[in-house]
């Protein structure tokens, strides 16, 4: 039995929801079973948001990531509010155009992506949440150009269709990054 | 099967609604349900339907009230302090033996309390809300499949016993997202004889009305109502049962409590704790039987919610007061985490089934 427990973390507007969704997605196009919970409530509305995201081979029970495997954190704030929470042995995936500080634990494996210096130097917008979610499923060994391509069909809306391809090279960017 | 797409609890109710035949929305916007209205807002222009913001929730239900009365499948939603307001509809429709279906994706309370997760208006959908002998159908999903599922048979069982079927979600159920299956059959036409449709010169005309000033007269549709309703308590409850085998504990929650509990049971279950639960899906009907038949097995039951506590009265009026029931809970808009849960399950345990 696997289940992966997912955090996205930072300010209103650098697409935390959107990269969890995406995630959530991709999961259930490969079958799995998932679940995706913003955060909604007094903290969404001073600026931060996050969202938990679960893929599971079993039925997800509690939708509430306490203790994520894997902590995605793009600004300061959510770097020291979740740090802490990250299961042992867990993985953080930092922008570190944003938070300038390391990551404190010794017991989990960091990476550090200048995501949203990348998305500004690849004229690539606010696109650092998917170069970090690129990065994140390169990690992961689940980096699949067919499925990333399937899920952006999915999740990008046909009125949306030109941004295909600039969240297609942002996951690249992300995956490719050393 | 059809294809499952991901979508909001909210989302979910929205379009189940609209697969179930119902053209009619009035809302009024109110956190954490507004994607509701958000969708009818987009969806029933197309398709021939009426949304409308109403100016008030006091409004939106009485608009209820009227579409109900000629027919039509008809709803509203809101969250806690809007149900409130409802409540003198709901008790009007109830008098009038009007079918809709109303949501409430509850929020801390009481007062305008706060907007996140809360079970704290279980009193209020169970036993009545409004005034005057009453019962509303109590729909609690535990998944967003859930939300869909349930309010198409939350329509399908207001329209059968001409009544209100309410679904309780909270917060949660109606923010996060989950594959969902929309593949429902085409709704059944229900025939509604009372129905204030136009009578073509070929009837007489019916009257939708809750006021009897004869009391010999209200207490007849008093007495017929509870039949109805005793009828329903026989017929339609709903519950899952999880893990209950060979339980010697028996976590009781629902809707979002029921997912946590899920988690807390499966590690206590490795820390070899026999350990179950029974998932009232039906809030009213309470579903009797399955707490009837655990009284006997069980050493306690363990009542999981986002209240001080408002479900345990039904456990113990089910059990008969056999088994002492205990209290895991938060409130205010926090959801008890596992470790919670488990921290309860196992010190029933030690204790031989006391908290």
């Amino acid at each position: 039995m696997s289940q992966t427990q997912f955090l996205f973390s930072g300010f209103g507007g650098q697409g935390i929801l959107f990269a969890g969704k995406f995630l959530a997605y991709k999961g259930m196009m490969e079958d799995r079973q998932v679940s995706w919970l913003p955060s909604y409530g007094p903290e969404m509305r001073g600026g931060t948001a996050s969202c938990s995201v679960i893929l599971s081979d079993e039925p997800v029970g509690s939708p509430i990531v306490t203790r994520p495997d894997v902590l995605v954190a793009m600004n300061l704030p959510s770097l020291d509010k979740f740090e802490s929470a990250v299961a042992p042995g867990g993985i953080i995936f930092v922008d570190s155009t944003l938070v300038e500080r390391k990551v404190q634990r010794t017991d989990v494996t960091t990476y550090y992506i200048p995501a949203t210096k990348m998305a500004a130097d690849n004229n690539l917008g606010n696109l650092a949440n998917m170069i970090i979610v690129g990065k994140l499923l390169s990690v992961l060994g689940e980096y699949d150009a067919d499925s990333i391509a399937t899920t952006l069909g999915k999740v990008i809306s046909a009125r949306k269709a030109n941004l295909l391809d600039v969240n297609r090279t942002a996951l690249q960017l992300g995956a490719d990054f050393e | 099967m059809a294809e499952k797409v991901l979508m909001k609890g909210n989302e979910a109710i929205a379009e189940a609604a609209i697969c179930a035949g119902c053209r009619h929305y009035f809302g009024y916007p109110i956190t954490p349900q507004t994607e509701i209205a958000a969708y009818m807002a987009k969806k029933m222009p197309k398709i021939g339907g009426c949304f409308l913001q109403a100016e008030s929730e006091v409004a939106a239900i009485n608009m209820v009230y009227g579409v109900s009365a000629t027919g039509k499948r008809v709803m509203t939603s809101s969250s806690s302090p809007g149900i409130s307001l409802k409540a003198e509809g709901l008790s009007y429709m109830a008098g009038a033996d009007l079918p809709a279906l109303v949501v409430n994706v509850q929020r801390g309370g009481p007062g305008l309390g706060g907007i996140q997760p809360s079970q704290s208006d279980y009193f209020q959908a169970t036993r009545g809300g409004g005034h005057g002998d009453y019962r509303m159908i109590v729909l609690a999903p535990a998944s967003v499949q859930e939300m869909a599922s349930l309010t198409v048979k939350g329509f399908d069982l207001a329209d059968k016993y001409r009544m209100t079927a309410m679904i309780l979600a909270d917060g949660t159920m109606g923010q996060m997202m989950e594959p969902v299956s929309l593949d429902f059959p085409e709704p059944e036409k229900v025939e509604k004889p009372w129905a204030t449709n136009g009578t073509d010169m070929a009837r007489e005309h019916n009257i939708v009305n809750s006021l009897f000033l004869q009391p010999d007269a209200l207490e007849r549709t008093n007495f017929e109502r509870y039949e109805r309703y005793a009828y329903i308590e026989q017929h339609e409850a709903m519950w899952e049962e999880y893990r209950m085998e060979d339980a010697e504990i028996c976590v009781t929650a629902f809707g979002i409590a029921s997912r946590v509990a899920k988690n807390a049971i499966n590690e206590a279950r490795k820390q070899g704790i026999k350990v179950g639960m029974i998932r009232p899906i039906t809030l009213w009907p309470f579903p009797v039987a399955p707490f009837k038949a655990a009284a006997d097995k069980v050493k306690s039951f363990i009542s999981v919610e986002l209240s001080m506590g408002q479900m345990i009265e039904d456990i113990k009026l089910a059990t008969e007061c056999k088994k002492p029931v205990y209290l895991c809970n938060r409130a205010g808009g926090i959801i008890p985490s596992p470790d919670e849960v488990l921290a309860a399950i196992v010190k029933a345990n030690e204790n031989g089934g006391d908290l």
